[in-house]
């Protein structure tokens, strides 16, 4: 479990994380998700505590990470840049971490082979493509077998195999009763993997929530409908917080309303329906939706003209 | 899948650095060109010494020490060594590695004592076998004038252990620059500066000022332990070590202070 209370982190004049509460729970993928330059990166350092906090706290089960006397057995972690000596093989790049805290040879065997770098294991890490350096991350934090997991954009750089081998790996793991905290820019991918999801902008919390409810929460949820007489039926739905808009083959897409009280309203006009269906919004509009005003850097309008 | 995990200890992170030491093939080859300088000039210059015996200038003469003249690599060997411990620490700050050590080890200090003692057990174990060589191999080449000297001889057992002493030390005072600047070219400035920079300048202040803080500036006060007969206006051998030490002393103490303090 980890816990955030009221975390802050400031840069000079930058307020990187602004006062973030949150609460990680085992037995789940938590997705952490923002655009870039929202303070993932920052808040997961603080975490296992290579970043001090200006003000707020940050426990893993329930001590700050430096007092944990085996910190790798508590937390495993793959951090956003690779932290990987590139002069130094895989294998000793594993081994120099395992030995500060007598973690076994046969473990490090163990690990290289589970995320399947047995073949360039003695060849420089700096040789390393990013996605064979994203697997030796894992590895990293997959050494000491530890309880929590936080893990900076794993899937960056991993070709559709590895994106799905994280994806299972992640979900065995939360199965396992650990806890995954795993962060992403990436909406899509975070709807296949996290359950939970904690999502913040310029730093603020913005959401902490299922990702059902996520997404049901999102105000572009639409019903799509289609009938014998549309200007009708537009008028028979239409109302203040009722917006109803024509598709390209003539459905009405109604905001506002859910597929029950259209099919009702159609009725009680004896209207005859054609299509009745609601189009759920992707996780990555919610997102949109959601942090519309907390992105750092938009694309200037002008720029896309 | 379970895993014995135990606590971080010192001696574990002594033997994580060791490993990481180990396993750079830039270490490995720093050590080896420390030797290489080491003994390649204990050969060469006491040979272009016996080949032109007797010295035209009487001065030559009387101030000619057989131990030094052998050990003359060790004015090259010094940048190879302060090189690797300076690069010790800027390496991991360089490639980001320093954030998975910290990560293993959050409370960090260990690491900063493992690196130094496993660097200075290592620069013990590669120089005193390798001065001892060239001293050996500069005396057999000086026998053919009959001026060489030999380790039973006052001074020069201390002087020749003292050189890889000098040498360690070196690099040690570079590793602790690298842990306070955490940047190569920095610290390298900066070590190399302070042994060779700074007796240029107080060389151009009155004597009676230079002759007051010269013997006290890092590189004169090493050297102090690396000369078999003890010269004006330098502090005696012991005294120059001690002093020598106290600079790498409190660098790396202020290292350790920021090292605990500052965001990776």
């Amino acid at each position: 479990m980890i816990e955030a209370r009221g975390l802050t982190k400031r840069y000079g004049a930058k307020l990187a994380v602004d006062d973030v509460t949150f609460t990680v729970q085992p037995g789940v993928v938590t997705g952490f998700l923002g655009p870039n330059g929202a303070g993932k990166s920052t808040t997961m350092r603080m975490i296992i505590g290579l970043d001090a906090p200006t003000a707020g706290t940050v426990t893993v089960g329930g001590k700050p990470y430096r007092d944990h006397p085996a910190p790798l057995h508590e937390v495993g972690a793959l951090l956003e840049a690779r932290a990987v000596h590139t002069g130094r093989s895989a294998y000793n790049h594993l081994l120099a971490l395992a030995q500060t805290s007598g973690i076994p040879r046969s473990r490090v065997d163990d690990v290289i082979e589970a995320v399947g770098l047995q073949d360039v294991a003695r060849k420089r890490a700096g040789s390393f493509s990013l996605g064979m350096g994203q697997r030796l991350g894992i590895a990293t934090a997959l050494l000491g077998d530890p309880e929590v997991y936080v893990l900076d954009e794993p899937v960056n750089g991993l070709d559709p195999e590895g994106i799905r081998w994280i994806r299972d790996l992640l979900k065995s793991l939360a199965a396992r009763g650990r806890t995954v905290f795993v962060s992403s820019h990436l909406m899509s991918e975070m709807a296949l993997t996290a359950e939970h999801l904690i999502v913040i902008g310029r730093g603020r919390l913005i959401a902490d929530t299922s990702v059902e409810e996520f997404i049901a929460g999102a105000s572009r949820n639409l019903v799509r409908v289609r009938t014998t007489d549309p200007s009708r039926l537009r008028a028979v739905v239409e109302g203040p917080d009722v917006a109803v808009s024509t598709a390209d083959d003539g459905a009405l897409m109604v905001s506002g309303l859910t597929t029950d009280q259209v099919g009702i309203a159609a009725a009680g006009a004896g209207l005859t329906l054609l299509e009745l269906s609601p189009l759920q919004a992707s996780l990555e509009e919610a997102f949109m939706d959601l942090t519309g005003d907390s992105v750092e850097y938009h694309a200037g309008q002008e720029g896309v003209r | 899948m379970t895993v014995m995990t135990q606590r971080v200890t010192q001696a574990r992170v002594v033997q994580s650095e060791w490993t990481k030491l180990r396993s750079l093939r830039s270490s490995v080859l720093s050590l080896l060109a420390a030797v290489v300088f080491i003994i390649g000039f204990s050969a060469l210059v006491p040979a272009v010494i016996a080949a032109h015996w007797p010295p035209h200038d009487p001065a030559d003469r009387l101030g000619f020490d057989p131990t030094s003249v052998s050990l003359a690599g060790v004015f090259l060997a010094q940048l190879a060594i302060g090189v690797l411990g300076v690069l010790l620490v800027t390496g991991e700050y360089a490639t980001g590695m320093i954030r998975a050590t910290f990560a293993a080890v959050p409370r960090r200090l260990p690491v900063l004592w493992a690196k130094a003692a496993v660097f200075a057990a290592a620069a013990l174990a590669v120089t005193v076998p390798a001065v001892i060589v060239a001293f050996l191999i500069g005396q057999s080449i000086l026998s053919s004038q009959h001026i060489q000297t030999s380790l039973g001889q006052p001074g020069v057992l201390r002087a020749v252990i003292g050189t890889s002493l000098y040498l360690t030390v070196v690099g040690v005072l570079g590793l602790a620059l690298g842990a306070l600047l955490r940047n190569t070219a920095g610290a390298i400035a900066t070590l190399f500066g302070s042994l060779f920079v700074l007796p240029v300048i107080v060389h151009f202040l009155p004597s009676t000022w230079s002759d007051h803080i010269n013997k006290y500036l890092p590189s004169e006060a090493g050297q102090a332990m690396t000369r078999v007969h003890h010269e004006a206006n330098t502090l005696s051998p012991w005294v120059g070590l001690l002093v020598f030490v106290l600079y790498a002393v409190v660098a790396l103490a202020a290292a350790a202070v920021l090292m605990r303090r500052r965001d990776t």
